[in-house]
């Protein structure tokens, strides 16, 4: 890795994205050699979606699995708590009850 | 490298003498001792528990006989269940000067803390007399730890130590990778690089064992700061944290307190065995360093996303911070900025290149930031451990 892509492919069977540096709406993102804008902000270490992803979908980082896809999310949009589930244990947030009940809605 | 050389035949990088506590009662004077003695190589360790517990028993008696330290005292309380005549009479037995002051026998606290005082001079005293002897790669124990994790760990920091290692591996240093909870998911992988189908197996048994234990215990070793951080699973904070374990094949798994009979790559298995009970800690990173210092880890390897500041007791971290916006604003924390490869201002081998030089130079005592900011964390809680399976070491099997 020698240049500083916006959005990093880290292997190519990978569906995931990972921001190099900040991202900010409206920000060209370049994925595939297509230009897709940038619906919300995002930090440094997060990912966004190569391609379109569908419920079930297993998605792929490093080439391995990381989990579930649980709800319809677009290319180039977030991948995270919101969309997306461990095939081994939960992860929590400092609001983790709520994470859970809203999980379960 | 010049080393201090103890009576074992290993060799330190640093000669502290230890004020040990024996129960959270005595703690008080212990510190005492330590923060009126003003001296960055007189450090705190203890035990807080009342009941004795052999793994605890274990940990400390590997702690007074680890390579960097060269002497110890030990302040008990008096009644506490902990067997300080064992742990005084081990760490007597590797050839390191071991005093016991008893608060109850000892005219109480500020007599304690002067005797204390006076003790931890004359310690100091002899082991200023170790011998110095050439030193090389091959006799350094080398561990790696990730805290604070996020989603730059294992695009940065954690695959720039995964190339140190098979560098400092290849040169004969024994490297130790850690925390099983931290490998669900990546079982199948590792186990491929194991030196037998059997140690293979083995591995792939401790992370069913890991994944088992935090299940139980209600949550996997994944904080929210992680997710803030941009890590959404454990599976994918386990890839990133694997990658500190580097390329090269795995020689074995060990257990805390044992050492690693050759150099290579180790596995140390820090989830106890058994069914979880009331008082096993969840995990901590400086729960886990002093497991690795348990191993004779001369140093550590910590990296980190969202920024810890931590150092440890014993042995110099070395903090190899994963993201650049981290890094610019606790850069007075950090050892070395990985994520620099981010902003293409160098590669993963210029950073694994890096690492190499510092562990060379900590080697020949140079301080690390955390240990010139006076970082001595230590913390030693209740667990349980079985022995070893014969599965586990197989390079020590054959020799």
């Amino acid at each position: 890795m020698t240049a500083s892509p916006l959005l990093i492919l880290l292997d190519p069977q990978d569906n995931v994205l990972v921001c190099g540096a900040p991202v900010s709406v409206g920000d060209d993102l370049w994925i595939d050699g297509d230009r897709v804008t940038a619906q919300q902000s995002l930090p440094i270490g997060h990912k966004v979606a190569r391609r379109d992803l569908a419920v079930g979908d297993q998605v792929l980082r490093y080439g391995a699995p990381i989990g579930t896809v649980t709800a319809p999310t677009a290319r180039g949009q977030h991948v995270h708590l919101h969309n997306l589930t461990s095939n081994y244990l939960a992860s929590h947030t400092r609001q983790a009850r709520q994470a859970v009940a809203s999980q379960k809605d | 490298m010049q080393g201090y050389l103890r009576p074992d035949g290993r060799k330190g990088i640093r000669n502290v003498i230890l004020v040990a506590y024996l129960v959270e009662c005595a703690h008080h004077v212990a510190r005492m001792i330590v923060t009126r003695a003003d001296d960055m190589d007189i450090q705190l360790v203890g035990f807080p528990g009342c009941y004795p517990n052999d793994y605890a028993l274990k940990i400390m008696s590997m702690l007074g006989a680890h390579p960097n330290v060269g002497g110890v005292l030990l302040v008990s309380l008096g009644c506490e269940g902990f067997n300080r005549e064992a742990l005084a009479q081990a760490i007597e037995a590797s050839g390191r000067p071991v005093e016991t002051l008893v608060i109850q026998e000892c005219g109480g606290t500020l007599s304690t803390i002067q005797q204390g005082l006076d003790l931890v001079r004359a310690l100091k005293g002899i082991a200023s007399q170790t011998p110095r002897a050439p030193m090389t790669m091959s006799d350094l124990v080398i561990g790696t730890i990730c805290g604070g994790s996020d989603g730059t760990s294992g695009i940065t920091a954690n695959p720039a130590v995964g190339r140190a290692f098979d560098r400092l591996g290849a040169e004969g240093a024994a490297c130790v990778f850690e925390e099983t909870g931290e490998l669900v998911g990546c079982e199948r992988i590792m186990a491929s690089r194991a030196v037998t189908p059997e140690l293979g197996r083995a591995l792939e048994a401790c992370v069913e064992k890991a994944a088992a234990y935090y299940t139980i215990m209600g949550y996997g070793s994944f904080a929210p700061g992680n997710a803030e951080g941009g890590l959404t699973t454990q599976e994918e904070k386990s890839m990133g944290a694997y990658s500190k374990s580097g390329s090269a094949e795995i020689c074995g798994i060990i257990k805390p307190g044992e050492q690693p009979p050759t150099g290579g790559l180790y596995l140390l298995d820090v989830v106890p065995d058994g069914e979880p009970r009331f008082g096993f800690p969840n995990i901590s990173d400086n729960a886990e360093i002093v497991e690795l210092i348990s191993c004779g880890a001369h140093m550590t390897l910590f990296t980190t996303g969202r920024g810890s500041v931590v150092g440890s007791a014993i042995s110099p971290v070395i903090k190899v911070c994963a993201n650049p916006e981290t890094y610019r604003k606790l850069a007075g924390d950090m050892d070395i900025d990985a994520g620099k490869v981010l902003e293409g201002r160098a590669t993963l081998d210029d950073v694994a290149e890096e690492i190499c030089s510092l562990v060379a130079a900590v080697a020949q005592g140079q301080r690390t930031v955390s240990e010139t900011l006076g970082h001595q964390e230590f913390i030693l809680t209740y667990k349980s451990f079985e022995p070893t399976g014969p599965a586990c070491l197989p390079l020590r099997r054959a020799s």
